[in-house]
């Protein structure tokens, strides 16, 4: 899997300017994002994702191509097929583990009957030991198991990539180095490619097989 | 039948309908304000909350000049053989047009208290706009839409001076609850407006308990 992004964007609010200018390329099937807070990680990431607009750039995922500012080619964010892991997880509050897993399989106006029956949410609700909670709803469930749970929702719908918006922050330190040793691991078993940003140095180690360092909106290093 | 009982179900059948017509209309309208970005929106809102603020009389006579026999639009319904002044389907548009702004407002009130983080998850996920709509943003704000329709039916049937003009005063056939209790008064039958003022009262002060338990609870559906 490549990833080859280039992309401006110029946000401003009230007096202050921040001005995005990313461009990086990487064939590697582990790349982390890594800067402090407010540097731009999250926001090349939505870019990724189709969350987020740039001005200017491009955008091409093994070749193909999300987003051309100058081609006028701007993928609606439901044809990218990336899986977005947002930092708290966003799980829909009013429906069961079972039916959060599977709410990617349903692309249209209803949610899938029986949900905890399909093949693919019972694979995952087993690799992921959520059987037992498969009925419950993300309130009653702990802070592991809703990142599983996220996790499981995420890789459902067979992503390209998978984005992580600073997956362990949420987490305490033991729960942490838990969960990086599980995202290795799946990560090795599924191959399937991974983003990830964070401001934390050890989830670099852990996890990092290509590491660009953001600053102020920009790539300072690799 | 008891002649008491002809207003008040007339009523229900009046704001049953007018609640009906609003929770639809409003609940799309609400949807529509809440995810248009244009310096536009803010005065279309106030536009259409006007009924709230207007005199029900006001409202009356700017019905009668759009829907009136002779009017902007009840011209051409005369035309087609369909006419509303003086009909208990211009106290439905009566009742209609004053209650609407407050489902428009419960409802986008609920629509904007969805997190949307929770609807750029589903985007994300592949599902279809329309999806999102109905399987997160309807769902998650069905509590404060319900808020907003309860108060609309209580306003509904209660509708005095819109429906006056629009309707008239006709005995079983627009002679709703207020209209009836207005007559009782005037002809000095204490006893029937007694009647249906206590009916009224009760279904009101009801009526507002509900809405009181459905405004969003969000201690349930916060997940932190």
């Amino acid at each position: 899997m490549s990833v080859e992004l280039q992309i401006q964007k110029q946000l401003r609010a009230a007096d202050r300017v921040f001005d995005l200018d990313i461009a990086f390329a990487s064939d590697s099937q582990r790349i982390v994002l890594y800067g402090p807070s407010g540097s731009g990680k999250s926001l090349t990431l939505k870019a990724i994702a189709g969350l987020m607009t740039p001005d200017a750039g491009h955008i091409r995922l093994n070749g193909r191509t999300l987003f051309d500012a100058g081609q006028g080619i701007d993928l609606r964010v439901q044809q990218r097929n990336v899986a977005y892991l947002f930092q708290d997880y966003a799980l829909f509050p009013h429906l069961t583990v079972a039916q959060n897993i599977a709410f990617g399989l349903a692309r249209g106006c209803f949610n899938l009957r029986h949900p905890a029956e399909h093949p693919a949410v019972a694979r995952w609700l087993q690799a992921f030991e959520l059987q037992a909670i498969a009925h419950s709803r993300p309130a009653q469930i702990s802070g592991g198991q809703r990142q599983r749970v996220a996790l499981a929702r995420a890789l459902a719908a067979e992503p390209d990539i998978l984005l992580l918006d600073e997956p362990f922050s949420a987490l305490d330190l033991t729960l942490r180095e838990r969960m990086r040793e599980e995202l290795a691991q799946l990560q090795n078993r599924l191959q399937v490619p991974m983003l990830l940003i964070t401001h934390d140095p050890a989830d670099v180690e852990a996890l990092g097989q290509t590491v660009f360092e953001l600053r102020d909106g920009r790539i300072v290093g690799r | 039948m008891h002649p008491v009982w002809t207003p008040l179900l007339l009523s229900l059948k009046v704001a049953g309908l007018a609640t009906l017509l609003n929770l639809v209309l409003g609940v799309a309208a609400a949807y529509g304000l809440s995810r248009w970005r244009s310096p536009l929106r803010d005065f279309i809102d106030s536009v259409l909350t006007l009924p709230l603020v207007l005199p029900p009389t006001v409202m009356g006579y700017y019905l009668l000049v759009l829907f009136g026999r002779r009017g902007t639009f009840g011209a051409w319904l005369e035309s087609m053989g369909i006419q509303l002044v003086f009909t208990w389907q211009g106290a439905v548009l009566a009742s209609t047009v004053v209650a609407f702004p407050l489902v428009l407002k419960a409802a986008r009130a609920a629509f904007e208290s969805v997190d949307h983080q929770l609807e750029e998850a589903a985007r994300v996920l592949g599902v279809s706009e329309a999806g999102v709509f109905l399987r997160v943003s309807l769902p998650l704000a069905t509590r404060g839409i319900m808020a907003g329709v309860l108060l609309a039916f209580a306003r509904a049937l209660g509708e005095f001076g819109a429906t006056l003009m629009v309707a008239g005063n006709l005995p079983g056939r627009t002679q709703t609850l207020s209209v009836a209790i207005y007559e009782a008064v005037q002809a000095g039958d204490d006893g029937a407006a007694t009647l249906l003022v206590a009916i009224t009262s009760i279904t009101c002060v009801v009526l507002l308990m509900l809405a009181g338990r459905l405004v969003p609870d969000r201690s349930q559906l916060q997940i932190r």
